[in-house]
């Protein structure tokens, strides 16, 4: 049984360490918070439904084309929307939460309902770890949500690009000042968030149904990881992943599945009551500069 | 060339708070814009009830309700707190009172004014945590409560879960039901209106420019934040109690997007900061919303459209609008 | 000997910046003592130490004998202890009489002028005239955003001086400033610093500081590396090292 618990532990925690991450990584680095994120991540499953059923397209290719077209999208909405109130939280709150809602909504009213809106696994079958089966598309979540970690790390420490979003995250000013353009970078990182969400999308969404409720629930998970773990830090996400992973497994197996929730608002309350920028957050004291 | 110009109407020696008033004329002009929607708010539930217009009743009963919860938010964001979550405090009052009112037997009115008091305490208590950070923390933790809850009523079957609270005595008298949720409506417009103006007020404001120079000045930044949130509580979980009542029921549909979705909707169509624009954008946005029903869920896209729209593209909101044209005379001349 | 103000040891550092390292001082009531070191010094995080900002890593702050290491912004605020801060931000929405009404309204200010609060209009608009607001134009009505930025410089100032703090502490108040705004504002701090005001003073403006300071600090990468009267520490070959060699580098 331990060795179950651990195993779903592990599967869970890289559910949602790949759910939460392009959320954290728009945050991080330009400081937008993406409440659109949700809907990116269950319209990501329905185009790449879409490609797959209406298009005939082989599932590859299907996934790559829509991490691709999340990317555009990511940059229309910043440069047709976000560019406009930026600097101005309360509007970019409101901007992203209007066009989130407006997009489950819409794709809820159109009548997206219904189980036949499911991506197939990428391979069917099973192994057997520690005497437990474990099917093959959970397996594909550790090794995805590693590489992806891993590039994520990779990518912010020693790529151009990703040091300047780190520049950026730091300070903004000196950034600029350094001739790095910040609404390029912020354009790219409200793009990045989506092509995570798509990524994300691809690797869990084929556990079950695609549902306009668990694109809301999506953005609670982004949001728990992420407040938790302190909203921008790689070791921050993993932690909190791992934490809340864990706990929804151990919860769900001695009382109930639906215990899950209260678990997890007790965690991010008690978290924020004693470690008020989460467990690795830098925030606090970055924005306690003067 | 012509420009447009804009002059000051009305009203001579002006300072900032102060008005020396002159004539019956300036009175008038001072009154009139304040008068005019009381007054008319006032007969209303007169003229409904006299034409058997219950349905205008109604509407007009939820515009209040929307508009609490708009006038709530308003206080809330003066302080620099904005709420993604309004559901979360209509849904706490809504459930305080139906359970105060099932379990201890108490008369409606008193469950709500308990369910008032209790569920602006167990929303400051939730929330307490988080006002000490700044930024967008706020909104993302009400933004995720109203969910959170939900699920924990399904979970633990509390509160009568999935099913919800019902049998629920309504105000048994017609006129009670129409005037509380407009003289409460109007109180709240009013007194935050107040509020905001005093000095009290203005350290309010202060603490959203500049919290630290609030904090370097010996005020004490997280009490005048938790009192901030209590009293914007009060107006909605008022509201989530009122309308427990009216409904007789209460379900996690207190907790529905909607009643987020609309109070935010009203504040920024309507004008932050003003009180009086949430007051009219909940006349705008409750009203559209009952001619579309039969749109369905359809609805809350239009909600958010409006919204998105509304936030990107028109940043003043009605009142400031409306007030401009009220307070200045334009013109067009030559350059 | 009686100190108003004693630091102790102060260490604070950020992930891996020693940003205050060790520093200790002493402030007798009534002395101007100066602040100086090459940017990124830690003087800003010294004063954020000893207003309760941020809190030390180790180290200790008295105040008139009481131990406040690590009490809350505000509570140091009303014990005394004013500051401004190197980036201005003003209440941007009021007018710039109504910035002050913030520090009237605190409990420090309601109690040492005996309750009274009715006339806090009037203890703005003088205070501003203090501070070279001209009392009798639209400058003090003016809402604060529109204010050019020496003005908010001082306006800052005024928000301090309405705390009626035993001690000032302000960070680059002349940083940003023009020659002849700076020379409208010497005489304020003189004016300040023969009523008996106790003032700590960061600054990059050393020919003017230099001028009035009775005792010199001076930080380098966190620490104190020279203290002194301003003839001394003009001589000193340490500073000169380390302030010359940061400010051509
Ligand atoms: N809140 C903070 N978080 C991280 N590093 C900080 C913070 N505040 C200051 N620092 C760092 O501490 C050092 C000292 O900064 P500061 O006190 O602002 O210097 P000064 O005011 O002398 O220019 C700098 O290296 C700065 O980057
Ligand atoms: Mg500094």
């Amino acid at each position: 049984m331990v060795g179950g618990l651990i195993i779903y532990g592990l599967v869970n925690s890289f559910v949602l360490a790949l759910i939460a991450m392009g959320f954290s990584v728009t945050f991080g680095i330009s400081r937008v918070s993406n409440f659109a994120y949700g809907a990116v991540f269950i319209l990501s499953g329905y185009v790449i439904w879409m490609l797959l059923n209406w298009f005939r397209l082989p599932y590859a290719l299907a996934v790559v084309s829509t991490i691709l077209l999340s990317g555009a999208f990511g940059h229309a909405f910043y440069y047709v929307a976000l560019l406009r109130v930026r600097g101005m939280p309360l509007s970019e709150v409101v901007a992203t939460f209007a066009l989130g809602v407006g997009l489950l909504e819409l794709f809820r009213w159109l009548g997206f309902v219904t189980y036949e809106f499911s991506l197939p696994p990428f391979k069917k079958g099973y192994i057997s770890v520690l005497g437990f089966p474990l099917d093959y598309q959970r397996l594909f979540i550790i090794l995805g949500g590693i590489a992806l970690l891993g590039f994520l790390y990779l990518f912010t420490h020693h790529t151009r690009l990703g040091l300047a979003f780190r520049g950026i995250a730091q300070n903004e000013r000196t950034a600029i000042s350094l001739g790095i353009n910040s609404d390029k970078t912020a354009a790219w990182s409200v793009a990045f968030g989506c092509m995570f969400a798509t990524v994300a999308a691809a690797f869990v969404l084929p556990l079950g149904i695609i549902s306009v409720n668990t694109g809301y629930e999506a953005l609670l998970i982004a949001i728990a990881i992420g407040v938790v773990g302190g909203l921008e830090s790689i070791t921050g996400i993993v932690l909190a992943s791992i934490v809340l992973g864990f706990v929804q497994v151990i919860v769900s197996y001695f009382l109930s599945p639906a215990w899950t929730m209260v678990i997890y608002l007790l965690t991010i309350i008690v978290i924020l009551t004693f470690m008020p920028s989460g467990l690795l957050g830098k925030l606090k004291e970055l924005e306690e500069r003067v | 060339m012509r420009r447009k110009e804009r002059i000051d109407r009305g009203i001579k020696v002006r300072s900032d708070d102060i008005y020396a008033i002159a004539s019956y004329r300036e009175m008038l002009y001072l009154l009139l814009p304040r008068l005019t929607p009381v007054i008319a708010l006032l007969i209303l539930p007169l003229i409904t009830q006299f034409c058997k217009a219950y349905y205008y009743e109604k509407v007009a009963v939820l515009s209040c309700i929307i508009g609490l919860l708009a006038l709530s938010w308003d206080y809330m964001a003066s302080v620099g707190l904005f709420s993604l979550g309004q559901a979360f405090f209509f849904g706490t009052g809504a459930y305080f009172s139906a359970y105060a009112h099932l379990k201890y037997g108490l008369h409606p009115i008193f469950a709500m004014v308990i369910a008032t008091v209790a569920g602006a305490l167990f929303c400051t208590a939730i929330l307490a945590p988080v006002l000490r950070l700044r930024g967008v923390y706020f909104s993302i933790i009400t933004l995720a409560l109203p969910l959170f809850f939900t699920r924990i009523i399904e979970a633990t079957k509390i509160l009568g879960g999935t099913e919800g609270l019902t049998g629920l005595m309504p105000i048994s008298n017609r006129w009670a039901e129409v005037y509380i949720p407009i003289v409460s409506f109007l109180t709240a417009l009013f007194a935050f209106r107040r509020i905001i103006n005093s000095d009290y007020g203005l350290v309010i404001q202060a603490i959203r420019d500049n919290d630290r120079a609030v904090l370097a000045s010996g005020l004490n930044v997280q009490l005048y934040k938790a009192q901030c949130v209590f009293v914007a509580s009060i107006a909605s979980c008022f509201a989530g109690a009122f309308m427990a009542h009216f409904y007789q029921a209460v379900g996690l549909s207190a907790f529905a997007l909607d009643y987020s979705l609309m109070p935010l909707t009203s504040a920024i169509l309507g004008g932050v900061g003003t009180f009086a624009g949430p007051a009219i954008g909940a006349f705008v946005i409750v009203p559209l919303s009952e001619t579309l029903r039969t749109l369905g869920t359809l609805r809350v896209v239009v909600y958010a459209v409006l919204l998105f729209v509304a936030v990107i593209a028109l940043p003043e909101g009605i009142f400031p609008y409306i007030r401009r044209k009220y307070q200045q005379v334009e013109r067009i001349v030559e350059v | 000997m009686d100190y108003l103000l004693t630091v102790e040891r102060l260490t604070k550092s950020f992930g891996g910046v020693m940003a205050v390292w060790d520093v200790s001082f002493k402030v007798q009531k009534g002395q101007l003592v100066g602040i100086i070191g090459p940017n990124g010094a830690g003087k800003t995080t010294l004063i954020n130490l000893i207003t309760g900002f941020v809190k030390p890593d180790k180290g200790k702050v008295i105040f008139k004998g009481e131990d406040i290491t690590g009490l809350s912004p505000y509570k140091i605020a009303q014990k005394g202890i004013a500051r401004s801060f190197q980036v201005v931000r003003p209440f941007l929405h009021l007018p710039s009489y109504k910035n002050l009404i913030i520090p009237l309204y605190s409990k420090r200010v309601k109690a040492l002028r005996g309750g009274k609060y009715g006339d806090r209009d009037l203890v703005a608009l003088d205070l501003l005239e203090d501070v070279g607001f001209e009392k009798d134009s639209s400058v003090p009505y003016k809402v604060a955003s529109s204010l050019p930025h020496g003005y908010l410089k001082r306006l800052e100032l005024a928000r301090c001086l309405a705390l009626r703090p035993e001690l000032l502490i302000l960070d680059e108040l002349f940083s940003g400033m023009s020659m002849s705004e700076v020379a409208a504002t010497m005489p304020i701090i003189e004016k300040l610093k023969e009523g008996g005001m106790t003032i700590i003073m960061v600054e990059h403006r050393l020919r003017e500081l230099f001028r009035i300071a009775d005792t010199v600090i001076v930080l380098n990468f966190g620490e104190k590396i020279a203290e002194g009267r301003p003839s001394e520490i003009i001589e000193n070959e340490l500073v000169k090292a380390a302030y010359l060699g940061a400010e051509s580098a």
